[in-house]
This record gives structure tokens, sequence and C-alpha cells, in this order.
């Protein structure tokens, strides 16, 4: 499903060189679920950043569903994110003052789906993560937990290859991580594929596969033997 | 997306900071009326000027004489010659090589102090025929204008305009009847003329009409006229009339060369184009000032716009991530910053009109609204949208993704 070959980043600022990738590579096949943790400063965001296509590596190649994407401009760029990738973020970022149901549609509407077709995905999806009744609440009126799980209707609706999670659970309180731990283990059960970056070991449990990056180099990339099971989060996070 | 969609979207973002909007909105409003009323009322004036110039009658030719040329060689003014003659006038009537005529009349001006009673004025005494009246579009209100018969018995008779009766009689007297003294001589007064309204360089109220005869021999004691009106069977037909009668006085005044002629020839039409154009002027300098009040305010829309693209930097960068192309952010920034100035462009529109119509009703001008104004106004303010909706937009479609995403 992916295939990252030799991958660096190199940030040139004035005259000063910054390495945040170096010499990265590694395969995710179909329906694993991965962490990708590290420290922070480690380079575990910028590598979200290039999986998600929202960068571009300085060398190497990235190919994701057998298409080098590291060299596409960027409107082919936002169509591969479109299409293929499903994007769930820390802060959850919705669209302010807009309906659930209405920010599930919105990568659809990007997506040139007949308007017909996304009013009906959408409900599907929404009422997938448990929000039925919640369709026609504008992202203020809803828990964090709540807006989390719009996110994850929005990142499906579009049918993407990977799921791709920055810090899913970041902004959440344990027994609403807990929740989208949970759906993100059954989504994996239904075939999905999940990359997921955290610095938190207790969440990078819930993945079958784990990458430890450091200095943007990957230090270990091991199978997570003992999963943890859904309620393993216990302790009450900031 | 569709265009309806990025449309209701933008109606939406846009109502969410109603102040700003209004504001941003404002300065286009502000600007489309200002030049919305300053044409209408630019227009109307012109129209004023139009019309006051055809109530002297639109298809007429004035033949003046020339300037006289004195023994030693000295040119004086024009006008001042004095060998236009009333039998000009008639043989251009009677004359059947001058086919496009309808009517003529003969005319000897002068200023005079007129006295009634203990009142006196000075004003401008017009000797006339009585065709005077068809050919100038003179209009009787009380008693009636000088008659063939006054011509021919010179009578001393007077018709007064509206302005002399207020200045020797009172204002809404009837004078009808009485008797009235011009440098000496009495004339009994037969008629009052109806208000032409003149305002300006020439009071067309401000005149006493005598019988031309009367004029030339009792009061001015001389054989020559001061100008012939010439009535054209229509306006279509002024250059031949004009040609007609140019010829026919050449002949008679017996000059091969044109260029000799003792006389001029206006028409009406150029005094109108001379007017217009000067008030034209005057339209587009106002017109001018209004724009640059429409560029500040499309600079206005461009200044929210900038502000609205860095506000929302965080929403920009989620669309993006979320696969909006640069094409479809561009448009949705344009079409909203369209719908600002359009917006702005109605209500502009609406007030301007309003406005023009106040005004014009306040100093009694007519008042026009050309659809080409109208048309001019949505379209630019349109064009004022997207011109200076561009440069956000494009900030807007040109930001990175990731530093858009992490924008706090």
């Amino acid at each position: 499903m992916i295939q990252v070959s030799h991958i660096s980043k190199i940030y040139k600022n004035d005259s000063i060189e910054t390495v945040a990738l170096s010499d990265i590579s590694f395969n995710v096949a179909g329906g694993e679920f991965i962490a990708i943790m590290g420290p922070s400063g480690s380079g575990k965001s910028t590598l979200m950043h290039i999986i998600g296509a929202l960068d571009s590596p300085t060398h190497g190649s990235y190919i994701l569903d057998g298409e080098d994407i590291s060299k596409l401009n960027d409107d082919e760029l936002a169509d591969i994110r479109n299409r293929k990738i499903g994007f769930i973020f820390q802060a959850f970022n919705l669209l302010p003052r807009t309906t659930a149901l209405k920010n599930v549609m919105l990568p659809m509407a990007y997506g040139g789906i007949p308007k017909e077709k996304r009013k009906e995905a959408a409900e599907k999806y929404l009422e997938m993560v448990g929000l039925a009744d919640r369709m026609d609440y504008t992202s203020s009126q809803l828990s964090g937990g709540q807006q989390q799980r719009v996110a994850i209707a929005r990142a499906l609706t579009m049918e993407p290859k990977i799921i791709l999670a920055d810090e899913p659970t970041g902004n959440l309180a344990s027994a609403q991580a807990n929740e989208i731990m949970e759906i993100f283990r059954r989504l994996n059960k239904d075939g999905h594929t999940i990359v997921m970056i955290t610095h938190e070991p207790d969440i990078a449990e819930f993945a079958k596969r784990i990458i430890t990056l450091r200095d943007g180099r990957i230090e270990s990339d091991r199978k997570n033997g003992k999963r943890k099971s859904v309620g393993y989060i216990r302790k009450v996070k900031k | 997306m569709e265009p309806s969609e990025l449309i209701s979207e933008s109606f939406s973002t846009l109502t969410l900071n109603k102040m700003r909007t209004g504001l941003a909105t404002l300065g286009i409003i502000i600007g489309i009326g200002s030049v919305i009323a300053l044409v209408s009322l630019g227009q109307g004036s012109q129209k004023a000027v139009q019309n006051q110039i055809q109530s002297l009658g639109s298809n007429l030719l004035t033949v003046v004489p020339g300037a006289r040329t004195s023994g030693g060689g000295i040119r004086e003014a024009a006008g001042s010659n004095t060998t236009l003659t009333y039998d000009d006038a008639k043989a251009i009537l009677s004359s059947s090589q001058v086919t496009d005529v309808a009517n003529v009349s003969a005319e000897i001006s002068r200023r005079e102090q007129v006295t009634a009673g203990r009142n006196n004025t000075n004003t401008q005494i017009l000797g006339v025929t009585p065709s005077y009246a068809e050919v100038r579009k003179v209009s009787i209100s009380s008693g009636s204008f000088i008659t063939q018969r006054d011509l021919e018995s010179m009578s001393k008779v007077a018709v007064l305009g509206p302005q002399v009766v207020t200045d020797l009689f009172g204002e809404g007297a009837n004078p009808v009847g009485q008797t009235i003294r011009i440098s000496g001589q009495s004339f009994r007064v037969v008629g009052v003329t109806v208000s032409k309204g003149g305002t300006g360089f020439q009071n067309q109220d401000d005149i006493i009409f005598i019988p031309l005869t009367t004029a030339q021999k009792i009061l001015f004691g001389v054989n020559y006229i001061s100008s012939i009106s010439v009535e054209a069977k229509s306006e279509d037909v002024m250059t031949q009339a004009q040609d007609q009668v140019g010829y026919l006085l050449l002949v008679r005044h017996h000059f091969n060369d044109p260029t000799q002629a003792d006389f001029s020839i206006f028409s009406q039409s150029d005094i109108l184009s001379t007017a217009s154009s000067v008030t034209g002027t005057f339209t587009a300098l106002l017109s001018g000032i209004a724009a640059i009040s429409l560029i500040v305010g499309g600079i206005g829309i461009m200044n929210i716009m900038l502000v609205t693209v860095t506000e929302r930097t965080r929403e920009i960068g989620l669309r993006k991530a979320l696969g909006a192309k640069k094409k479809t952010i561009t448009q949705q920034f344009l079409i909203e910053s369209t719908i600002l100035t359009g917006v702005g462009g109605i209500l502009g529109m609406i007030i301007g009109i309003a406005a023009s119509l106040i005004i014009s009703k306040f100093i009694s001008l007519p008042f026009t609204i050309s659809a080409s104004s109208i048309a001019l106004a949505i379209g630019v303010s349109a064009s004022i949208g997207i011109i200076f909706g561009w440069y956000p937009a494009q900030r807007a479609a040109n930001l990175q993704p990731i530093e858009a995403l992490r924008y706090e």
C-alpha cells in the first residue's frame, strides 16, 4: 500500500540546513495498523506530512497505492489527499459554525461526488461513529470526543486507501480517547489501513506495529504482540 | 464543488461578521451611489439646458448681420452691420428657391428704459413681426400678441414678458389695457406672454415685444433689422434650409463668394451641441471625482479580504488538506469579494437613484437615469470585487496546507 524508500527531508533556512528526516524506508501493507512514535523533534510530524501528501520529500521516493507521489504538483497532491487519504487531526479541525453533516460532506464536495449521494454517505458514516442523533449539531455544540468522531466520519467518506491520524487523542480526556481508539480498532478489523502518529506509548500500544523515530531516523520497527484492549487507558490526562 | 454551493457558502460566511461585512460594503455603496447620483444629475442638467434651448424652437435658424467694415478698413463686432432688412425676411418666405422653410420672422432689438407710473426698468425691446410667436414658440397668457394690423399701422402697442410685468406693475398684476412709456413714447399693453423660465445668461421673460415697424420708424429711426428667425419645415431639412436661405441672401446682397458674406446663419443645433458639450464636461469631471471614491472603496474590500484570509488560515489549510484545489479556493474568495461589491453596487445604485431623484426635485431639474449608467455601475462594482479580491484570493490559494494547519 505504502512504499517509502530512502526518504529524507532537509529544510533550508538562509544558509542553515536542518535535516528533519534522513534515509527513512519502510513499507505498509493493506490492513495494517501502525503507530509512528517518537519524542518531539524526532521528525514524526514531517514524516506524517509526507505520507499525507501535504509535503514532498527532498530525496527518495514515496509510492502510495502504486502511484509515485513525490514528484506531483500542488493540485495533483490535493487530488491524492482527497481520494486516497483520510485525515484525522489532533485539533479535530472541523469547520466552525457548520453542522456535523456538512463537515462530513466537505471532502465529497471537493471530490466531485454528486450532491444527492453526499448526504446519504455522510449519514451512513455518522451513524457508524454513533452520532446519528447529532448530525445537525455545529462543532461548538459537540464535545471533543464527538468532534473527533465527526472527523473520523469525514475521513471515511471518500473511502480512502489509508487513514492518517495525527495525535488523534492528544486533545481528549482518557474516556473519550478510549472511545476513539475503539473505533480505530474496529475500522482496522474491517480492513482499513491506519497510520497513527503519537508520542504517547499508551496509545501506540493499540497498534499492531510500532515504528519509533529518533533524530530523523528509524530507531526501531517492531510488531506489537501484546496489543492492549479497550479500557487500557486509565490515567487521567491533562 | 459546484458554483451554486460556493455562492451559498460565501453568503453564510459573510453573514457571520455582519458589522465588518457592512462596513466593507459601505465603501462600495458610497462609491457607486455617488457615481450614479452625479451622472444622473449631470445628465439632468444637460437635459435642462437642451429643453431650454429647444423651447426656443428646435428647427430654428437665426440669420444675423456680419461685422461692418468701416471706410478706414476697421472691422467692427459681428452683428453690427446694417444690411439686413425686413425685405430680406419677406424674400426668404416668398422665394420659389427656398422650399424647406416654414415660417420667417424679422426682429430688431435694443435695450431701453421703460416706465409705468412710478416704476421703471431697463429691458430688452424687441420689434417683431406677428410670425415671431409661432417661430419662437411664444405663448400668450392674457391679451394677444402683435398682429399683422399692428404691424401695418405702426401701432404703439406692447406685449410684456412676465418679468417686466413684475418689475413695472408688481407680481401677478394684469397690465393689459394699461399704458407704459418706452423712451418717452406711450405704448398700450395688449398682452402678456407665458413664462419660459429663462435663467442664466438670457432671461427670456425680461422682454417687451412691439411691432417691428413701430420699432424701426417711431422708436429707433432705422431701416435695418438685427436678426431673422427662420423656421425650417422639420429638423431633418435644417441643412437644406440653411443652404437655401444662405444662397438667396448672397444673391440679394450681391456676393459671389460665401466667405465675403455680410451675414451669418446659426442653427439651434449648433448652440445645442455647444451647451451639451459644456455640461458633458462637467458631468465627466464630477463622475471622475466619484470614481476615486469607488477605488477607495475597492481598496477597503481588499483590506477586509486580506484580514479574512489571515483569520481563516487554518480553515484554508484544512480545506486544502481535504482536497480543495487552488482554483476552488481562489473561486471561493473571489465569490465572497464579488458578493460584497455586488451587493454594495446594488444598494449604492438604489441610494444613488434616490439621492438624484430628491436633489433634482429640490433644484427642479428633469430627473434622468440611463440604463447605461446602471449597467456600468453594476459592471464596475462586480469587476472591483474581482480586481481587488484577486490578490487576497491568490494569497489564500497559495497557502501551504501544513503551514496553514499549524497556524494558531
